[in-house]
């Protein structure tokens, strides 16, 4: 199975790229770890003329800390996410999540970048940058700007990153304090995407849940941040009279559709169950239990 | 749109092959060096059965097109074996039954090479998380267990 033809560029810097986006416009594709991009193309979902490969460009590779945020390049990829010291420390669950990102092979090439910009609600990095409280770095033409992740999603396939944009970096806050966060995720298989999943991550002062945000995967056009299950949660002592509270709005939230997973009710139950899970094993991880 | 010409290091032999931008490095690999023992299975990145060792790590060559392989270091099922030697994990499939059609199997032993090299000491359950990138559909896998765990001991008594 062949991609329909196209031109390849392989440039060494971010400058190069985005004269290249700017010359050929929606003609043109950005190539990130390929694990959606090539299947895609293979499967002439898509066309482009000009495939650009970021593979070349170490700038944006790596994970560092600046100050409280830690910054990841958006072509790290999610085996590196995995192995890093840095993330484990101050933001276990992206390593938790990529840990349940599709298999080893898919995880040595897959970025974090080109999960989150394929704008894919079945993939999972989106309601777990969501949860991290994450900002993406977008770059252009007219310079850079940054796009909170709960504002990226605008539909399926459908971001607020322009076709001239590419992604440099994701910044994450370090978790401070008395802080837990879990990623659970239901699948058919090892390697499958979610029939649903739920991302929590919150902060306990003393007792009380101080902040806490919830995002799920795969149960509507994009990843839902379940505001409404935060506010629950807020400013309580967590109880499960609360952890059923979140789960139900959490199902509210939901507009999954049928397929091969499942249907409507059951997605949405999962969902439902997902966030109960999520929810208590945050609160245990915050608790150092 | 025309042809690119690469540099790849397989098996130790350094190639010059001239690519279009779209050939898929499995089809690089079978068709113009002739190295066919790495398969293609299902050509949209689920089976595992085009498995490569890339610049030292587990790739599906059916997702990587060749013109990214330009300068790479690649290892296939032809390059495991030294000088009519089995390697220790061809020989651990073949001690313990770890295929029955063959069709995954070079995909798997690749694998499980590069898995040893990760984690020579695997538990049962790393060894099945290890290899879930590749689908067997004949074995159950109980056997391909049994084979990298036979590989692991031989290779740490090495
Ligand atoms: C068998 C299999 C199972 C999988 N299971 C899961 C799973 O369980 N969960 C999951 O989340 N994903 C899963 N995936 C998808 C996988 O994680 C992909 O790697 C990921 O969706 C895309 O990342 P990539 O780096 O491969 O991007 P590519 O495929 O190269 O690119 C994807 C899209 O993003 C664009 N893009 C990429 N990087 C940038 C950038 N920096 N700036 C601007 N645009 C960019 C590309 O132009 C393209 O449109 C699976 C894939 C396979 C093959
Ligand atoms: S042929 Fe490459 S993964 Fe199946
Ligand atoms: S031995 Fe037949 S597919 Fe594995």
């Amino acid at each position: 199975m062949y991609p329909a033809k196209f031109d390849f560029h392989a440039p060494n810097s971010i400058e190069e790229v985005l004269s290249l986006l700017s010359e050929y416009g929606d003609d043109a594709k950005v190539l990130a770890g390929g694990h959606s991009l090539l299947p895609m193309m293979k499967m002439r979902f898509a066309t482009p003329q000009h495939l650009i490969d970021l593979n070349r460009i170490d700038r944006l590779r790596g994970i560092s800390q600046d100050g409280d945020t830690i910054v990841i390049g958006a072509m790290t990829t999610e085996k590196q996410i995995i192995a890093s010291d840095v993330l484990a420390m101050h933001c276990p669950l992206l390593p938790e999540a990529a840990k349940q990102i599709a298999d080893p092979q898919v995880r040595n090439r897959g970025t974090i970048g080109g999960d989150i910009c394929h704008g894919d609600p079945a993939n999972d990095q989106p309601a777990v940058t969501m949860a991290a409280d994450a900002t993406y770095v977008l770059q252009g033409p007219k310079g850079e700007r940054s796009v909170h992740s709960s504002e990226f999603f605008l539909g399926s396939f459908y971001t607020a990153m322009e076709a001239d944009e590419i992604m440099t970096s994701i910044r994450v806050p370090a978790a401070a304090g008395s802080s837990g966060s879990a990623y659970v995720k239901l699948k058919r298989k090892t390697g499958d995407w979610a029939t649903a999943a739920a991302a929590v991550q919150l902060t306990l002062d003393g007792d009380r849940c101080s902040s806490v945000r919830i995002a799920l995967t795969n149960v509507g056009a994009t990843a839902i941040r379940v505001a409404a299950a935060e506010d629950a949660l807020s400013g309580q002592v967590v109880d499960e009279a609360l952890i059923d509270a979140a789960a139900q709005h959490a199902m509210d939230a939901c507009d999954p559709t049928e397929d091969l997973r499942g249907d409507v009710e059951y997605k949405t139950k999962m969902a439902g169950e997902m966030t109960r899970r999520a929810i208590r094993q945050s609160l245990a991880r915050a608790r150092g239990q | 749109m025309g042809k690119k010409l690469i540099s790849m290091t397989v098996n130790g032999q350094t190639h010059e092959v001239a690519v279009e931008p779209r050939q898929l490095l499995i089809h690089t690999l079978r068709e113009e060096l002739g190295l066919t023992g790495s398969h293609i299975g299902c050509e949209t990145s689920h089976c595992g059965a085009c498995t490569v060792d890339f610049n030292g790590e587990s790739v599906k060559s059916c997702t990587l097109l060749a013109v990214q392989a330009d300068g790479a270091d690649i290892l296939t099922v032809e390059g495991l074996a030294n000088d009519g030697v089995l390697h220790p994990v061809q020989e651990g499939f073949t001690e313990k039954h770890g295929l029955q059609c063959g069709f995954c199997t070079p995909g798997m032993m690749i694998r499980a090479y590069r898995l040893l090299q990760e984690n020579p000491n695997p538990s049962e359950e790393e060894i099945r998380t290890g290899i879930s990138g590749n689908l067997c559909r004949c074995t159950g896998y109980q056997n391909i267990v049994r084979a990298v765990q036979y590989a692991a001991e031989k290779l740490s008594a090495e």
